[in-house]
């Protein structure tokens, strides 16, 4: 066991510009946590792997070609299994980075207790969205090796689905945390759900973008799932076009302001 | 980068903490009132007041999770604003609330905590063990933490500040809200501290406690600093030697007027009783009776940092 | 039956304060979920797939299976996490035990007030299919009823579980390998009859699939087409409710009798 944290955390710990090897420390914690519960952990394999099962191959065998990237048809199988993977990875870091970060900011007072060590605020913005990256990482993995035996990767580009998993996760989980930080009581995250399910089900993800008219394939665009839905899409069909680079631009953006913000709002809420 | 190691600082002479014109306000209110102090290495010193005086927000600033607003303060010889991460590296800090992590063991509390000190995990596991001793606690080393008594959770934050071995420990409300036994147990593990020469500085409301552990104290009261001294000499200055307490039946209290004029130095009406002042408390009680004045029960107890208080301030420690 | 009463009138001044946020969610969520699957997704069905849904529209066939798996899912929510609150978290329930109200009636009336909310996600629900034009038949109006059998059918054996809970663990490998994969495998999605024969016959174990196939048999009329099977899906699921009531009083009497 003590070589498994430590690897994580040095290979992981991100060296943004106000980062430190000290983030990895809360990720250490965290993997004591999970220690005893991984069951929560291995759990979250199978939503995603369900969901392909049904809407996938249950419902895509009854559903013909669509248009994938570029405009060649092809199954709704491989139309709907990178959006999956893209819904899932913004899910699994939202939750993270709403719910269990809102029990250690508010309830537990896990971070008042931290700062008192040498640990700053940074510290535990990144650490804790670290950690939502490691977990958001395993489960892109699986899946990708999951949509293998059903014969969805023809490409070695599919392989970069993984990273592009965790930029989802690391664009929606630092913006859910800015989010958190502003939030009083357990009610206010029925507002982050009605916001989710929007972007799971219009982000391209079940049906085609052609399927809107011109003004609400605009605003679809203009959403952050879709771009994430997008990118997926591309590595794993293996249709690469410049278009990509916007995607990753605005998700990198994202996350960035997303970590900007939740470092402020940490500083002004623990340290007063 | 080599962060958190300790840099040694406290020159010779230079006193752990320094604090003048220390200062503190939210927006328009101010929580700390340019008090000065200062707190000498292997001392034990409070702050004792009543609750919103200002002591925890001193103490969040001498911990550097609360940044100054105006005035200089100096914590082992170094600026909280500069240098916060390699004070709080030397300090133990026990917070007014417990915080402990309840998703962790009682040991894996104190091992992760002494991973964000960035001391070795082999390290961490052995301090723990030690710490889980000091504290009483090694038979519940891998229990949750969550149906530990008040005062097992008190113990355990208190092993969990000492796990980085500091030069200074900051106690907020060490012992509030817990029982007799509990807080007689926990003085004794802080005694022992004091004794081995760690400097303690503490908060408190209960006058016992700071009598009980405080070497010297200063006395707070809406922010500002009004007394300081060590317990004996406080309460030589501002009380006397013993104190004698009158309780009358319901009603009675009220129909007193300058009944009592004379008998004492000095007299406090409270509520539910009366105070005379004198060094012989015996003979203010003879007095009393001398007069006619039949009260339900007669008290006579020596001065008491409660007394002191309640002479700078007119009011009670505890509402 | 006062005792029952007084608990329903409890947890409706508690509900108050969320009222109007959780209306909104549950007609909003059913309103997303049809203009997406039924009509966006439904676009791609309707013209590859059509025999497969027995010359329906996708919209047609999806809207009532939805509104069962919807309900199913806000009962399984209603009958965890609130009745560990109850007994673990906030302990009110421990409170109503120090009343003259005794185990049964607060098992009672909490499984009633739980039927109630049903009721009023089922009716928002049943709205919107009628809005979409997803509703053929006046039968309709009975996939309420329906909806709020196949809810307690759920909520009854999973509350009489929850009661026996200090943690939360279990109740996510509930939803992770009970409630999400119903949700989508219980012919809600795509008929049971598109699966291999072999595995057909599974369905029967899932009680939502009985949910969905009295709903859909509501709203499109065609429930007197096989009335036995209908009364077979109304049997089963109230097999599984009274027996889920009888489990939780026995679960709410044990955990408020220790403490």
């Amino acid at each position: 066991m003590s070589g498994l944290p430590a690897a994580v955390l040095g290979r992981v710990a991100p060296q943004l510009a106000f980062g430190s090897r000290r983030a990895g420390r809360l990720i250490e914690r965290n993997i004591y946590v999970y220690r005893r519960s991984w069951i929560i952990i291995f759990s979250g394999f199978f939503e995603p792997i369900f969901y392909l099962l049904g809407i996938g191959i249950g419902l895509g065998r009854l559903v013909g070609d669509v248009a994938g990237p570029g405009g060649a048809p092809i199954s709704y199988t491989l139309f709907v299994a990178p959006a999956l993977l893209a819904s899932a990875a913004m899910n699994g870091a939202i939750l993270e980075a709403t719910f269990n970060f809102f029990f250690k900011l508010r309830w537990q007072k896990t971070f008042d207790a931290i700062l008192s060590t040498p640990m700053a605020v940074a510290d535990v913005a990144i650490g804790e969205l670290g950690w939502a990256l490691i977990r958001g990482g395993l489960y892109a993995i699986a899946f990708t090796i999951v949509i293998v035996p059903f014969g969805l990767v023809t490409t070695p580009l599919a392989l970069l689905a993984i990273p592009a998993a965790l930029l989802i996760g690391f664009a929606f989980g630092a913006l859910a945390m800015a989010a958190t930080t502003f939030m009083r009581t357990w009610q206010d995250f029925d507002l982050i759900q009605m916001i989710i399910l929007p972007l799971f089900l219009f982000s391209g993800t079940f049906f085609p973008l052609e399927t809107y008219p011109e003004p609400l394939r605009i605003l679809v665009q203009l959403t952050p799932l879709y771009h994430g839905v997008d990118l997926i899409r591309s590595l794993i069909v293996g249709v690469l076009s410049p278009v990509l680079l916007v995607h990753v631009a605005y998700l990198t953006v994202m996350g960035l302001i997303g970590l900007v913000v939740v470092s402020r709002r940490l500083d002004k809420l623990l340290r007063t | 980068m080599s962060d958190d190691t300790a840099v040694a600082l406290d020159g010779a002479g230079l006193p752990l903490i320094h604090a003048r014109g220390l200062t503190k306000r939210f927006g328009a209110f101010i929580a700390v009132d340019a008090v000065d102090f200062d707190v000498q290495k292997g001392e034990s010193f409070g702050f004792l007041g009543p609750n919103g005086a200002g002591k925890t927000t001193a103490m969040r600033m001498i911990g550097g999770v609360s940044p100054v607003s105006e005035g200089t303060l100096r914590v082992l010889g170094l600026d909280p604003a500069t240098h916060g991460p390699q004070i709080r590296a030397r300090l133990g800090v026990v917070p007014q609330q417990d915080s402990l992590d309840t998703e962790l063991t009682v040991r894996e509390n104190l091992v992760i905590y002494g991973r964000y000190f960035g001391l070795p995990r082999d390290e961490c596991k052995r301090r723990a063990d030690e710490l889980l001793e000091f504290v009483q606690l090694s038979e519940r080393a891998n229990d949750q933490v969550d149906p530990l008594s008040g005062g097992m959770k008190r113990r355990l934050t208190i092993a969990r500040s000492l796990i980085n071995e500091p030069d200074l420990m900051l106690l907020d409300e060490p012992t509030t809200g817990l029982d007799p036994q509990a807080r007689h147990l926990l003085w004794d593990r802080l005694y022992r501290l004091k004794q081995k020469g760690t400097t303690l500085v503490l908060t408190t409301h209960y006058m016992d406690e700071a009598e009980q552990l405080c070497d010297r104290l200063v006395v707070m009261d809406k922010a500002k600093i009004v007394a300081e001294g060590s317990p004996r000499a406080l309460i030589a200055q501002h009380s006397t030697k013993e104190v004698t307490e009158l309780r009358f039946p319901v009603g009675i209290q009220e129909t007193l007027d300058g009944k009592l004029d004379g008998l004492a130095e000095r007299i406090e009406w409270l509520p539910d009783r009366v105070l005379l002042y004198a060094n012989d408390g015996e003979a203010v009680s003879v007095a009393v009776h001398e007069r006619g004045l039949r009260p339900e029960t007669t008290m006579v107890r020596r001065s008491t940092l409660e007394d002191v208080f309640l002479r700078l301030t007119g009011r009670t420690l505890i509402e | 039956m006062t005792a029952v009463a007084r608990i329903l009138e409890h947890r409706a001044l508690q509900y108050r304060r969320t009222f109007r946020a959780s209306l909104f969610g549950s007609f909003l969520s059913p309103v997303m979920f049809l203009a997406a699957m039924g009509i966006g997704l439904g676009g791609y069905v309707d013209t590859t797939g059509n025999a497969a849904f027995g010359g329906l529209t996708y919209l047609q066939f999806l809207a009532p299976g939805l509104l069962a798996a919807t309900v199913m899912q806000s009962a399984a929510f209603e009958s965890t996490f609130p009745v560990m609150g109850g007994l673990h978290w906030t302990r009110t329930f421990h409170g109503m035990y120090a009343t003259p109200m005794s185990p049964l009636q607060i098992a009672l009336g909490n499984l009633a007030w739980i039927a109630i909310r049903m009721t009023m996600v089922a009716t928002v629900f049943t709205f919107v299919v009628v809005l979409f034009g997803a509703a053929s038949s006046p039968l309709v109006i009975l996939a309420i009823p329906a909806a709020v059998l196949t809810a307690m059918a759920f909520a009854a054996p999973i509350a009489a579980f929850a009661a026996t809970q200090r943690t939360v663990n279990k109740f996510n490998a509930i939803f992770r390998f009970g409630i999400t994969p119903l949700f989508i495998l219980s012919g809600t999605f795509f008929p049971i009859a598109s699966l291999p024969a072999a595995i057909q016959p599974l369905a029967w174990l899932s009680p939502l699939w009985h949910g969905v196939s009295l709903t859909r048999g509501l709203a499109l009329g065609t429930i007197g087409d096989a009335p036995l099977l209908a009364l077979a899906h109304v049997g089963v699921l109230s097999v599984l409710a009274l027996g889920g009531i009888w489990a939780a009083a026995r679960t709410f009497e044990a955990r408020l009798v220790r403490g």
